[in-house]
């Protein structure tokens, strides 16, 4: 038993050694070659997996500011002990994404022009302002955690007098930019295909990356609880997946509202690569996620609600892959598969990202109160509010 | 004030000699990318082509849109419109997002692909020759007449003079007059332009418009987001304080008894 334990773990550090292997010589590859050695992007496909990736990076982490504004501006109290995982997952989201956009700048070294240049029409310029504003919020939300652990109480109190303008701000900053990354292709009408431009991109990323970020947090609890053996708050997770259910009904109707109002139901019926990968992405996204939350039974098991946050995770990642790369193929008239490069820096990302993740989260107080619940039983349905004070 | 100048392309008049293609590399100081220029494509050292459609000649080259897009996305500003009606780029500015290059309407921006620090790469209306009065090398080194270089107002006039007078011979539509808002470059042709290859259905406003309309909303969505989420925290707190000292209240009304 113990042995083969050993022998998986040992397993996966090797898979990881060799992906951050790869991964630092495709970046090396990439400083020293450039971008046209290093991937498969070109004049017609000038984005490629990494903006996909930075995409999926920001949305997955949008948890960040929802379960923020459910437990300090809406007081709901009963999630309070995923607070700190879901910032600490935002925050490593950031970092990743922060980091790939660097390596994917053709012309690293000026990175830090926005600062000083500005140009106030640029939806390019608002997200970069956006995600440094909430990078730092997310540096406060998270500063206590590190703070607690050395005992520094002062520097914490003055946190806790600030922290409500801080949430709401970083609320702010995380809509303005989460909704901007979907009206970057705003100008881009003739190029996106129709089944995913729409002059509500804004508001359909916006949505989605809700139901994706708490899909998210369901995904990592139950790992979480599997890897070091915590007690796995079922209240909370089903009350998150009710939420989940509720914005992807949302999501999907302002969605079909649009298009039935734009005249674009046509192109749901062409035999095209695009109308099969937007069932694909409704399908899996949203038709089975919703069905199967739609009842307590499901809603209620540990098992099912990892299962469906998979699915909802999935639909997600299709519609951003989506709309960064299937809608613009065809009027870009070449094909775009990414590099070993590319494939192999995103990879080396998600195993820091991964590695940070598990290194904070046990050296730091971040599971909190979760660890306390360890192996101790909780009633199943235990929906009474939690008042912290 | 400077009168904004123009190109006026008339694809009638082509006939696919090259010479605006030799010239625009020599002003550019562009080395070869392909011995037969009528298969030679925009790239990075290729700031425009003619191309051969049937026994018919088109050229492509940025359109210098009136309200560029390029203009418009760049988080930096590394794009400017010149007085003179040139859509100009700044290395030294450019991060390298390669937003210009995914947003232009006509998909004309091009890449250094191979350079470790790659620069946007596109043709800039001879900017250092207009500026001085001078003509685009193109319209000067073209021995029809198909392309022409002059003020912008003028060369509108001419465009639609032609149309009006070979009613038979010419496809009645000037291209880039109001394509995507329209720019410093006009083009005529004898076929509908998507047969020669030019992007169709481009919608008639500036296309930055798209962006500005949502851009616009952000300070409002701002102020009524922070005033929403601060009264909800006000209205929640006090709500399960309240429900608190109903609890309390009842706990002790419960201890009396």
């Amino acid at each position: 038993m113990k042995n083969s334990n050993a022998s998986k773990l040992s397993f996966w550090k090797i898979v990881a050694a060799v992906i951050m292997i790869c991964g630092l010589y495709s970046s090396y590859i990439r400083f020293t070659k450039g971008l046209g050695a290093s991937t498969h992007l070109s004049d017609s496909i000038p984005w490629g997996l990494w903006i996909g990736f930075d995409f999926l990076g920001v949305g997955l982490a949008a948890a960040g500011f929802t379960i923020a504004v459910m437990v300090h501006v809406f007081n709901i109290h009963k999630f309070e002990p995923i607070v700190r995982p879901a910032i600490l997952t935002a925050y490593i989201g950031y970092t990743l994404v922060v980091l790939l956009l660097i390596i994917d700048l053709g012309r690293p070294q000026n990175f830090w022009h926005p600062l000083v240049m500005w140009n106030l029409h640029s939806v390019m310029f608002e997200i970069t302002w956006c995600v440094i504003c909430y990078s730092a919020i997310l540096t406060l939300e998270f500063a206590p955690v590190v703070l607690e652990k050395y005992n520094l109480t002062a520097p914490i109190k003055i946190l806790r007098k600030i922290s409500i303008p801080v949430v709401i701000l970083g609320v702010i900053f995380s809509t303005l930019h989460q909704s901007s990354f979907g009206s970057l292709y705003l100008i881009v009408p003739g190029r996106l295909y129709p089944l995913w431009y729409s002059t509500l991109l804004p508001v359909n990323f916006y949505i989605s990356c809700i139901a994706a970020g708490l899909s998210m947090i369901i995904f990592e609890s139950y790992l979480n609880a599997r890897a070091f053996n915590l007690g796995l708050r079922l209240d909370i997770l089903s009350g998150l997946a009710k939420i989940v259910l509720y914005v992807l009904i949302i999501g999907f109707l302002v969605r079909i509202t649009d298009m039935i109002i734009t005249g674009k139901t046509p192109f749901l019926f062409l035999p095209r690569t695009e109308t099969y990968m937007f069932y694909a992405e409704v399908i899996v996204g949203t038709f089975i996620p919703v069905y199967l939350l739609s009842q307590a039974k499901y809603r209620k098991s540990r098992m099912w609600l990892y299962v469906i946050s998979i699915f909802t995770l999935s639909g997600f990642v299709l519609n951003r892959i989506n709309v960064a790369v299937t809608g613009l193929v065809a009027s870009s008239k070449t094909s775009y598969f990414p590099s070993f490069d590319e494939i192999s820096i995103t990879m080396m990302l998600v195993v820091l990202g991964m590695w940070a993740f598990k290194l904070v989260s046990t050296k730091f107080p971040v599971f909190v109160e979760l660890e306390n619940l360890k192996e101790e039983k909780l009633p199943e349905d235990s929906r009474e509010m939690i008042l912290s004070e | 004030m400077v009168k904004q100048k123009g190109i006026l392309y008339d694809s009638t008049m082509c006939v696919g000699c090259g010479e605006c293609y030799s010239a625009c590399k020599k002003q550019n100081k562009l080395p070869e990318t392909n011995s037969d220029f009528l298969k030679d494509h925009l790239s990075a050292n290729t700031y425009t082509v003619v191309e051969q459609h049937g026994d018919l000649y088109a050229r492509k080259m940025c359109m210098h849109c009136a309200e560029p897009t390029c203009a418009s996305v760049c988080p930096v500003k590394a794009f400017e419109k010149t007085k003179e009606g040139a859509v100009i780029y700044d290395a030294e500015k450019c991060i390298g997002c390669r937003y210009c290059m995914q947003a232009c309407p006509h998909q004309i921006p091009r890449y250094e692909w191979s350079q470790v620090s790659p620069r946007v790469r596109k043709c800039v209306l001879c900017q250092n020759r207009i500026s001085k009065g001078l003509p685009t090398a193109c319209s000067e080194a073209c021995p029809t007449g198909a392309t022409i270089c002059g003020d912008l107002d003028d060369l509108k006039i001419e465009a639609k003079k032609r149309l009006s007078e070979g009613s038979d011979k010419y496809y009645q539509h000037i291209y880039g007059l109001d394509e995507a808002g329209g720019g410093s470059v006009l083009i005529l042709a004898s076929v509908p332009f998507e047969k020669l290859g030019y992007t169709p259905n481009l919608p008639k406003q500036p296309m930055p418009q798209l962006t500005n309309r949502v851009m616009e909303k952000i300070p409002t969505v701002a102020t009524v987001g922070g005033l929403f989420l601060g009264s909800m925290y006000w209205l929640t707190k006090r709500k399960n304080e309240i429900a608190r000292e109903e609890k309390e209240a009842k706990f002790k009304r419960n201890e009396v008894k």
